[in-house]
């Protein structure tokens, strides 16, 4: 086969999910059954004490015990579902509120327009974490201020991105169409623009899923995320940070499964992000 | 022809493309020789394999085709053959190529000058000073304005036509064997295109230079052409030199091609106006668009509105369409005033006047089926749902001769007279008593033009519906408009019913834009240039 040849190969080759693609792919499909069936999967419960503290490896359990006596496996397994699991919904509320007025910002007269922006922009202004540290002391810590507090700030990325692509939208003549069809809003809104912006708003809800996971985690590691004993991740690093002076993996474990997730979603997502871009 | 004459030779060639799920192929054999100094005119529809063959004869195929058959012979190198290292040092040196949209084909933030000597300075052929003394010569030579400063400005400060002719200077700065020209002036204005075409010919001529010059127009290839190829469907179905091809074609397909634009509608002359303007002034911010524009549209009537661009043609649709405010005069419409933007006009003035936009591409939105893009006036003005609408929006597809196939497709799936015809059959579906087309025909095909010229004369047979028909091109509304404004600068310099305004005298404006359509007669550019030399 010549150079030129393989350069022209199939295109139906080259339309095949990449390796990374699909490790990518497995790795989310068996992190997601586990977060579904931890209960039935887990040889422990959530909280329960199995035997001594500190237990190493292999002695009693697969992954040993924790400082409390709980075993490591059980908890990574149930942490899954928790961190998932809150870490989903926050992404979909941001999506949902910073999607919709992103869109109607894009739509809207410019007084609107310019005042939603400049609200986004404050938001924006302020660190994401000492933001969230200082909404979560006031309004109390609970998964439901978790969420609502997270979705909300992480809204402000979701919105900027979807009112910049749908602004060379709005201007487009199939809109300027609608438009003098005598449309609503939000048919506008929703129907004409929205379908258009799916692409990049599917990427980028997989990348703020990665930073949610990750901010979920930081925040427990800091204390004022999930509380305790509920298992999560970012937690367990914290309960067990002071392991790895005595040279246990321990501490290690929780933070490995948040590291090969979020590489495994940003896998999947550049095969995402190519085909996108190659079909245009 | 002697073999050492032969700088491409192409033999059996064939290209195999990918699309839908499927392969088809594009070019299917084709053999085709062509002389050092030679000018080679290819012409054929839309899909008609044109621009594969052009770049084929750079050695290179669109993303997801290839090459399954012939060879392609440059001076004694095979050019399917040679790896991609070899091709590059070719183009942009032996091999130069103008595509059809300057202004996508310029990096907007660099300077023409820059821009023009990149490659042949890259390549090592020049130092930096003989290239930019060499581009400043072929900036004269092309009659660009200023050509000493010329390169200084940046791509979007210039008009497409010394865009279109500065491209043709960067791609001579290595004097190339050969240049592919893909449909180079397609997209500007005739008088623009006079002097593009003029130009070009002149350099490519006095360079001795060899050019493949790609087209669908018939009188713009008779202008340039030592020998002309028609296309048809992957094949050359006739080649012969020009002359004895435009007095002689034999192939009936091109007997086809030659015989488009005889249509002719009886000139109406009666009917109540339906839309007056009286007056109108508008302007985009300070920059007044239109003064002093009076004109009534009578009803069931075609009204063409005729101008380059920057005429102020497209502002007037603008206007009606609900678009633009005016800032004096008055529009009424059916007798009463018509409210200026659209979000204050109520549903019924909304559906009675509809809007067919320039470029069917962007006017249909991607992600909606031809069904839900048709049937969503159908919904919105009478209420219409589910098989109702489907088997209603089945009917608009058969009078734009149309199967009800497409009721499920997507726009991606059509080509563009079929993308236009679905724009009509959505501007038709709200039953409206005057439709706005704003060069609705400009960049299709000519049989293509044709066939949407006929349906939109059809329609207007059988229900009476008033045409606003805005082009740049005198030839499409010469048979067919009632009425013709013709303006310049956003003034109506002449206006009135169409044997008036098409018979002598002329305005002086509407003699230039007459005599700038080209003609299917190999004189035509030279008899222009020699009237424009006696003044």
């Amino acid at each position: 086969m010549t150079r030129q040849e393989r350069a022209q190969a199939d295109p139906l080759q080259r339309r095949r999910i990449p390796i990374s693609g699909v490790a990518g792919l497995m790795v989310i499909a068996a992190y997601l059954v586990v977060a579904l069936f931890a209960p039935l999967i887990a040889p422990h419960g959530e909280a329960e004490i199995i035997g001594q503290a500190l237990l190493p490896m292999g002695e009693g359990s697969l992954l040993g015990t924790d400082q409390l006596g709980r075993d490591v496996l059980s908890r990574l397994i149930y942490g899954a579902r928790n961190t998932i699991g809150i870490a989903a919904l926050t992404t979909a509320l941001s999506f949902l509120v910073g999607g919709s007025l992103g869109l109607l910002a894009a739509v809207a007269p410019t007084w609107l327009e310019l005042a939603l922006s400049r609200i986004f922009d404050a938001l924006m202004a302020i660190p994401y974490l000492i933001l969230a540290l200082v909404l979560l002391a006031v309004f109390g810590r609970n998964v439901t201020a978790l969420v609502v507090i997270l979705g909300l700030i992480d809204s402000t990325r979701v919105y900027r991105l979807a009112r910049a692509t749908a602004f060379p939208i709005v201007v487009s003549n199939y809109v300027t169409a609608a438009r003098i069809r005598g449309e609503s809003r939000s048919w506008i809104m929703f129907r004409e623009i929205l379908p258009n912006i799916i692409p990049p708003l599917v990427a980028e809800f997989g990348l703020r899923f990665s930073f949610v996971f990750l901010s979920i985690s930081a925040l427990s590691f800091l204390g004022v995320g999930i509380q305790p004993p509920t298992a999560d991740w970012g937690s367990m690093v914290a309960e067990n940070k002071t392991l790895i002076i005595y040279g246990s993996p321990a501490p290690l474990l929780p933070a490995a499964a948040i590291a090969l997730l979020t590489v495994s979603i940003n896998f999947v997502l550049d095969w995402l992000v190519n085909k996108a871009g190659g079909k245009q | 022809m002697a073999a050492s004459d032969i700088l491409l030779g192409m033999s059996g060639l064939r290209i195999d493309g990918f699309s839908r799920g499927k392969r088809t192929e594009i070019v299917k054999g084709i053999d085709l020789e062509l002389a050092r100094g030679e000018i080679l005119g290819v012409i054929g529809e839309t899909g008609a394999g044109k621009s594969s063959l052009g770049l084929a004869a750079m050695g290179y195929v669109r993303a997801g085709c290839r090459f399954t058959g012939g060879s392609i012979d440059f001076d004694g190198l095979d050019l399917i053959g040679m790896t991609e290292e070899e091709k590059r040092r070719l183009r942009g040196h032996r091999i130069a190529y103008v595509a059809q949209s300057a202004l996508s084909a310029f990096n907007p933030a660099h300077r023409l000058l820059d821009q023009t000597i990149e490659t042949c300075v890259d390549r090592g052929l020049q130092t930096p000073e003989e290239a930019r003394a060499n581009a400043v010569e072929l900036y004269r030579k092309l009659n660009l304005p200023d050509p000493e400063n010329y390169g200084r400005r940046f791509p979007h400060q210039v008009s497409g036509g010394q865009l279109q002719r500065a491209m043709t200077a960067m791609a001579m700065m290595s004097r190339p064997d050969l240049i592919i020209f893909d449909e180079p002036t397609t997209a500007l204005d005739v008088t623009t295109q006079v002097e593009v075409l003029r130009t070009i010919r002149d350099l490519v001529r006095q360079h001795g230079t060899a050019a493949l010059y790609i087209t669908h127009d018939l009188a713009v290839v008779s202008q340039l052409a030592d020998r002309i190829a028609v296309l048809q469907h992957g094949r050359v179905v006739e080649i012969a030199p020009t002359r004895q091809m435009i007095a002689n074609p034999t192939h009936d397909y091109t007997r086809s091609l030659w015989a488009v634009r005889n249509l002719d509608k009886p000139e109406r002359r009666d009917g109540e106006p339906i839309l007056r303007f009286n007056g109108v002034e508008a302007s985009y911010g300070s920059s007044r668009a239109l003064s002093e524009i009076s004109f009534d549209v009578p009803a069931s009537s075609f009204v063409g509105v005729v101008g380059e661009s920057g005429s102020g043609k497209t502002t007037v649709a603008r206007i009606v369409a609900g678009l633009l405010p005016i800032s004096a005069g008055s529009v009424s419409f059916a007798g009463k005033p018509l409210a200026g933007l659209s979000v204050h006009r109520d549903r019924e003035t909304l559906r009675r006047i509809q809007l067919v936009q320039q470029s069917a591409d962007t006017s249909i939105n991607p992600r909606h089926t031809i069904g839900q893009s048709i049937g969503r006036p159908l919904e919105l003005y009478f209420g219409l749902k589910g098989r109702e609408r489907d088997s209603r929006v089945v009917q608009l597809l058969e009078q734009m001769e149309l199967g009800p196939e497409f009721l499920t497709r997507l726009p991606s799936e059509l080509s563009g007279g079929q993308k236009q015809r679905v724009n009509i059959a959505r501007a038709l579906a709200a039953q409206p008593d005057l439709i706005v087309c704003d060069e609705v025909t400009s960049g299709l095909d000519q049989l293509v033009q044709e066939a949407i010229l006929k349906l939109l004369i059809r329609v207007q047979e059988e229900q009476g519906v008033s045409y606003l028909f805005i082009t740049h091109d005198m030839n499409v509304v010469q048979g067919i408009s009632d009425k013709l404004l013709v303006m310049h600068q956003g003034r109506i310099v002449e206006q009135g019913f169409r044997s008036e305004v098409f018979s002598p005298p002329h305005h002086p404006y509407t003699e230039r834009l007459l005599a700038s359509v080209p003609q299917v007669d190999p004189d035509w550019l030279n008899r222009l240039v020699a009237a424009d030399a006696t003044p």
